[in-house]
Order: structure tokens, then sequence, then C-alpha cells
């Protein structure tokens, strides 16, 4: 600890712990908050509490570029999503009696018995451990070092793999949206919907040509 | 700093979002916990890279790693929500029980099909 304190200056180890305590209570609290709240829009809202909390701690931990893209992900967009979902899906804004369900205390024990498991572990493994946070360990011009140099094929599968989640996500999407207006447009008009399947080879035809050829769903697509 | 600060407050962070998993009715809120528990491992990851000054930086590099097929895991994750959503009308895991197992009964089959048809009715219409 004294040669960490010798080496970083201006904060002392003792303050770079004092401050890592703060946030940490804080982030647990809005964790705990975000799992314990009957108001489903004010969980996501303290979801970006806890989530900031740990960028916060990325950078007293040295690690200045992961604490950005903490936030810029996960507080930017991943927050927003989760917003869009609970929009989408349309919970309820008030309080909701039934957010937790039935086996809220099995639960409870669930966690509390691996959380006095895991603290138990931890610190009787790193009791006598100290991280020296003289020179930084993340800034940006070193995770780009080395993500280039030694991680390059993981980055580009994980390219890939953000494709196919892409992907993934729009066919999930519009394979509903096919099936629907496929659904609801041959049943309110039989006459127009029906006579141009049966013309013809059916499925690669109506996948290639389906919104265009067909006069029958062309003006809902338009609507929406 | 001590190491014990970021493994104590990684693992409360787990146990918050473990309780969140198993309690959550909404499946919004159990994807929120996921992400919990996700941040909690990222938090672990970023101490013990800065602890053990990988040459690598390995812990860093599978942090951002994390991040991103986090960001995947929930775009996918919401989508087939709403898909359910969609479909059915809830979002509340404890009511999508088709693949559930009834205790009990050697052929769930006989006893499903009571309570079954309404949510058949609605998928296929």
């Amino acid at each position: 600890m004294t040669l960490a304190a010798a080496s970083h200056g201006f904060l002392t180890p003792s303050g770079v712990e004092i401050a890592f305590l703060l946030v940490g209570l804080v982030t647990l609290g809005a964790a705990v908050v975000t799992v314990t709240t009957r108001q489903l829009v004010h969980a996501a809202l303290w979801l970006v509490v806890a989530l900031g909390g740990t960028a916060v701690e990325y950078l007293l931990l040295t690690a200045e570029f992961i604490a950005w893209v903490q936030v810029l992900i996960y507080v930017g967009s991943v927050v927003v999503l989760l917003l869009f979902g609970l929009m989408l899906t349309k919970a309820p804004i008030g309080r909701s009696p039934d957010a937790d369900s039935g086996n809220r205390w099995a639960a409870v024990a669930v966690a509390a018995a691996s959380a006095v498991a895991l603290v138990w572990v931890v610190v009787d493994a790193f009791r006598a451990t100290w991280i020296e946070l003289g020179t930084p360990q993340g800034s940006t011009e070193t995770t780009g070092r080395s993500l280039f140099q030694y991680w390059v094929l993981p980055f580009e599968a994980l390219s890939v793999l953000l494709l196919a989640a892409l992907v993934g996500a729009i066919v999930l999407s519009r394979k509903g949206d096919t099936a629907i207006t496929g659904d609801g447009g041959t049943p309110p008009g039989p006459g127009p919907g029906t006579p141009p399947a049966p013309g013809g080879t059916a499925p690669v035809a109506r996948a290639a040509t389906g919104p265009v050829a067909t006069p029958g769903p062309a003006p809902r697509e338009e609507q929406r | 700093m001590h190491l014990v600060y970021p493994a104590v407050l990684a693992a409360l962070l787990f146990c918050t979002g473990l309780y969140g998993v198993l309690a959550r009715r909404n499946a919004i809120l159990v994807l929120m916990s996921v992400e919990l528990m996700l941040n909690a491992v990222n938090l672990n990851l970023v101490a013990f890279d800065a602890w053990l000054r990988d040459t690598l930086h390995a812990g860093q590099a599978l942090t951002l790693f994390t991040i991103a097929v986090a960001a995947a895991e929930i775009g996918i994750g919401l989508a087939i929500v709403l898909l359910v959503h969609r479909h059915r009308g809830i979002s509340d895991i404890d009511r999508l029980r088709d693949l559930a197992d009834t205790p009990g009964t050697p052929d769930a089959d006989a006893t499903d099909q009571q309570p079954q048809p309404d949510t058949k009715a609605e998928a296929t219409a």
C-alpha cells in the first residue's frame, strides 16, 4: 500500500478504497432496488444507476476504455432497448403487484446462501492481496494495442457474432410480421387474397415478390 | 487497493442478479437481472486484470467481448420476448408453461389438454 501511495500521488490508496467503497454501496443499493421494486420502468432507471456505478468502479480500477464502453453500450443502448421492450410489451406504468413470482422466498434463500458462500471464499482467498494501481492498466492505447495485436481473431469472430445476432433479431421480428400479414391478409378478403397464391411456385414466389405482386397485403404494408 | 473490495462487490452484485432471475416474473426484468450478473463478472475480470498486470490484457479484452455478447444477447432476448408477447399477449414467464411437466401424472398430455386449447388458439390466431 505504501508503494502504491508513493507512485500514485494525488489520491492515497485509502482514498481510492474509500471512493470505491462509497460508489460500490451506491451501485449495490441501486442493484437491489432494481430487482425488488414493483414499478417496472423504475427498475430500468435504477439499472442505469447500477451500470453507471460499475463504470465508475472501472475508472477507479484504471480501466478507462472499458468504463467508457460500459457507459456507451450499457447505459446508452441496452437500457434504451429494455425501456423499448417494456413499452412494447405494454408494461403497467404504476405499481404492479405481480412483479415478483411465488418462489420469492426460495430465491431469497438461494441468493443469500450463495452470497455468504462467495463472500466467505473470496475474503478468505484474497485477504492479503493488494492491487497496485500505480500505472494505468487500461488506457485506450494499451487496450487497442493488446486488442489488435493479440486478440484480432476473436475480435473478428465477435463481429461475425454481432452480425448473426443482428440478422437473427431482424428475422425474429420480421417472420412474425409476414405471418401476421399472411394470416391476417387472407381471412378478411378471401376473394383477392387467395388467387395469387396458387399460381405457380408458391413459397418462392411469395417470398420474392410477396409485398409487390399480391394486391391484398400491399396497402397494409404501406400503412405501416 | 485491496483486492477484496472489487471481489466482494462483484460477488454481491452477482447474487443480487441471481435473486432477480429467480424471483422476477416479467421476462424483461429477468433480462435486467441477467445484465447485473454479467456486470459482476466484468468487474471481476477488470479487477483481476489490474491485479495480475497481464501483458496480453486478457481480462480487459474478455470484458469487451462480454459486453458485446451481452448486447447481442439483449437484442435477441428482447426480440424473442416481443414475439411471445405478440402471439400470446403475455410476458410473464410463470404463465408460459407449454413445455412444463406437470408433476405426478405419468402422461402429461392428457392433463395438459384441458388448459391448453385457449392458448393454442391464441397462438394460431
